[in-house]
C-alpha cells in the first residue's frame, strides 16, 4: 500500500534560459599525487605539446583537508610544473576551478571553493607565474565527481580543477 | 484523489514512518511521514454539489483536509468515521460529532461551470453548535486548488488566530542527470507541491531561489555564463534581468522587506564580503570588511538589519549588522558550524543549519527566550531551511540516498511531510510570501 498523491511534473523546456556555456570535461585522477617529477629547473622551455605528454603538466588536480585552503606539500611538484609552464609560456592561460565537498551550506561553500582556488592560485604566482595569466572560478558543492555520501567520496570532490583556456 | 483519504488515516498511526518514493516518471510526491495525535480534531465532509452541472474537477474538502493536516495543528477524521454527510449546518447532527470527539466540523457545497469553481462553507464549532465562520470562495483557470487553500487559511486564522499559509507558493531547484548532462530547473509550486512549473532551466548549476515581498519575481544564481551571477525574474512574463556578474562570486541574493534593495554576496573586492544593492540605481554598499567568507545575508523583518554566515572566528557562525553598516555582533554560540539563517516574520525564530562533525540540522534558536535552540530536522545533511511566511512551518532540503528530497515540517517539529520528484535531485527550498486572494 502506498499512500502517495502524485503530480506531473510539467517540464517546460526555457530555450532561452538554456545558456551554452563552456564546459570542461571532469576527468577521473587519482588522490595522492602522482609520483612523476616536474622538469621544472633541469629542461627547457614547455611547449603547449608537453600539456598532452609530460606526465605532471597532465595532472590538473589539487586535492584539500576538510574545510581547508592550503596547498598540501605533496602537491608542490604540480605547481612548480605548472607555474614553470606559465613562465615560459606568457601567453598561456589558466582558469582554476575552485571545489568543495557537499558537507556545509552552498553559498559558504562557494565561498570556500574561492578560497581554495585562490590557493593554488597564490602558490602558482609565488612561483613566477603572472596574476594575469590565472582566473580563478569557484564552482562550490555544485560539480562533484563522486556522489556518495563518505569520505572517500568528499575527499575526491574538495579539489582545484586546473584547466588551460589558452596554451 | 481518494487515494490522498488512506494518507489522512495513516497520519493518524504512523509516527516517523517513511514510505519509499516510487521510482519511474517525473513527478512529485507528497507523504506525511509522522503526525501529532494531540492536534485539534477537526472534520472536514466532503462537500455536496450545487446544481445539475460537471462535478468539481478537484476535491476541495480533501484538499482542505490535507492542509489542515499537515501544519501540525489539526487532525482531520478520516473519510472511513465520516458516518454522515452534511452539506450545511441545519443537517449537522451535533450528536454524532460530539461522540467521535469532534470540536470543528466543516461543511460546505461546491458548484463548476464555465470554468469557474466556486465553493460556499460552513465552520462550525461542535460542542457549542455555533457557526464560527461560512464564506464563498472563487476561482478559475489553473487556480482551482486555490480554493480550498484559501477556506483552510480562512479556518485556521478562525481557530488559531494567526493568518493561514496554505495559498502560498514555493520556490525550489531540481537537478536531473549528471556531469555534462545535467539540467538544472528552478520550479514554483503551491505550497503542498502541487502546479509544479518551471521558470528557468539551465544545464549549468542554478542555486539560491529567493522571493520579493510582493512575490512576483525570484532572484536566483546561475553560472549559464561559466561564473555565478545573479538574476532577478518575473514568474508570470519570465522576463529577467541580470543584477551582478562581477568578477568571483555573485551569490546569496536576498530581497529587503520592502523589496526596493537586495542584500547579496560577492568577492570582486578580493574575498566574500556583504553588499546592500539598491534596485533602482544599482548602487552598492559594502557592509562587511574582513579576510574571512561573510556571506547569506538575511534581513530583520524591520529591514533594519542584516543576519549573515561569517566564518571570521574559524568556523561559520551567524552574525547581525545593521543594515546601514556598523559593527558585526556575533549571534551563535552552539554547535561548530551555523550557516543559512531564516528569520520568521517577526524576527523572534532564526532556523539555520547546524553542523556538528559530519552531522548537519536544521536548528531554530528563539530569541524571544534567550536564544534557546531545538532542532527540527533529523539530519545527516539537512539544508535550505525558509520558513512559511506565519512561521507555522518550515521547508528544508535532506539528502536521502543518491538524491536531495524536500521536507515540510511543522514549527515544533513534530509533523514532517515529504515532497519527493522522483527523478531527481530537489534542493534550496524557498517559501514565498503570503498571495493577494
Amino acid at each position: 500500500m502506498n499512500a502517495t498523491v502524485r503530480v506531473s511534473v510539467i517540464a517546460l523546456f526555457c530555450l532561452t534560459a538554456a545558456a551554452c556555456a563552456q564546459k570542461q570535461a571532469v576527468k577521473p585522477a587519482p588522490v595522492e599525487a602522482p609520483t612523476a617529477t616536474a622538469p621544472a629547473t633541469t629542461s627547457g622551455a614547455f611547449t603547449p605539446a608537453d600539456l598532452a605528454t609530460n606526465p605532471c603538466l597532465r595532472t590538473r588536480v589539487v586535492y584539500f583537508d576538510f574545510d581547508k585552503s592550503d596547498i598540501k606539500s605533496q602537491f608542490s611538484d604540480i605547481v612548480a610544473c605548472h607555474a614553470k609552464y606559465l613562465r615560459d609560456r606568457p601567453m598561456a592561460r589558466m582558469t582554476i576551478e575552485g571545489n568543495t565537498d557537499e558537507r556545509g551550506t552552498r553559498e559558504y561553500n562557494l565561498g570556500l571553493g574561492e578560497r581554495r582556488g585562490n590557493a593554488l592560485a597564490s602558490a602558482l604566482e609565488a612561483d613566477g607565474a603572472s596574476a594575469s595569466q590565472i582566473k580563478v572560478v569557484s564552482y562550490g558543492e555544485e560539480r562533484p565527481v563522486c556522489r556518495e555520501h563518505n569520505e572517500d567520496c568528499w575527499k575526491q570532490n574538495r579539489r582545484d580543477n586546473i584547466v588551460y583556456t589558452a596554451e | 484523489m481518494r487515494i490522498a483519504r488512506h494518507l489522512l488515516v495513516l497520519v493518524l498511526g504512523l509516527c516517523g514512518v517513511l514510505f519509499a518514493a516510487q521510482a519511474g516518471a517525473q513527478g512529485l510526491t507528497v507523504q506525511i511521514v509522522n503526525g501529532v495525535p494531540s492536534a485539534i480534531p477537526v472534520t472536514v465532509v466532503p462537500f455536496g454539489q450545487q446544481g445539475s452541472g460537471p462535478a468539481a474537477p478537484v476535491d476541495v474538502a480533501q484538499i482542505v483536509g490535507m492542509d489542515l493536516n499537515r501544519c501540525g495543528k489539526f487532525r482531520t477524521l478520516p473519510a472511513s468515521e465520516i458516518v454522515q454527510s452534511p452539506t450545511t449546518g441545519s443537517e449537522i447532527q451535533f450528536a454524532t460529532w460530539q461522540q467521535l470527539k469532534q470540536d470543528y466540523i466543516v461543511v460546505g457545497t461546491t458548484a463548476y461551470s464555465g470554468g469557474v469553481l466556486s465553493a460556499h462553507y460552513q465552520l462550525w464549532d461542535v460542542n457549542k453548535q455555533q457557526m464560527l465562520l461560512q464564506n464563498t470562495v472563487s476561482m478559475q483557470g489553473s487556480d482551482l486548488r486555490r480554493v480550498a487553500h484559501q477556506i483552510a487559511d480562512q479556518i485556521y486564522q478562525k481557530i488559531i488566530g494567526v493568518r493561514g499559509a496554505f495559498d502560498t507558493r514555493i520556490a525550489y531547484i531540481t537537478m536531473v542527470g549528471l556531469g555534462d548532462k545535467a539540467n538544472y530547473s528552478l520550479v514554483v509550486a503551491d505550497s503542498d507541491g502541487y502546479n509544479p512549473q518551471t521558470v528557468v532551466q539551465s544545464h549549468e548549476a542554478l542555486l539560491s531561489p529567493t522571493w520579493s515581498p510582493n512575490g512576483q519575481e525570484i532572484a536566483y544564481v546561475s553560472f549559464e555564463r561559466g561564473n555565478s551571477a545573479i538574476y532577478i525574474q518575473n514568474i508570470a512574463t519570465g522576463a529577467r534581468r541580470l543584477v551582478s556578474d562581477r568578477n568571483g562570486i555573485n551569490g546569496a541574493p536576498r530581497f529587503s522587506p520592502d523589496g526596493k534593495k537586495l542584500a547579496l554576496s560577492l568577492s570582486f573586492q578580493g574575498n566574500p564580503e556583504i553588499y546592500v544593492m539598491d534596485l533602482g540605481s544599482g548602487a552598492l554598499t559594502r557592509l562587511t570588511h574582513n579576510l574571512a567568507i561573510d556571506t547569506e545575508p538575511s534581513w530583520t523583518p524591520d529591514g533594519q538589519n542584516i543576519i549573515f554566515t561569517s566564518d571570521r572566528s574559524g568556523k561559520p557562525q551567524l552574525y547581525e549588522i545593521p543594515a546601514s553598516g556598523g559593527v558585526p555582533q556575533r549571534l551563535t554560540f552552539q554547535g561548530q558550524y551555523n550557516a543559512d539563517v531564516a528569520v520568521d516574520y517577526d524576527g523572534n525564530k532564526l532556523a539555520m543549519v547546524q553542523g556538528n562533525g559530519n552531522v548537519y540540522r536544521i536548528a531554530v534558536m528563539d530569541r524571544s527566550t534567550g536564544g534557546q535552540e531545538t532542532f527540527v530536522s533529523p539530519g545527516n545533511l539537512d539544508s535550505s531551511p525558509s520558513w512559511a511566511p506565519n512561521a507555522s512551518m518550515l521547508l528544508y532540503a535532506a539528502d536521502e540516498g543518491p538524491n536531495g528530497v524536500l521536507y515540510a515540517v511543522s514549527a515544533d517539529g513534530r509533523v514532517r511531510q515529504r515532497l519527493v520528484l522522483s527523478d531527481g535531485d530537489v534542493r534550496e527550498p524557498a517559501w514565498g510570501p503570503y498571495r493577494n486572494p
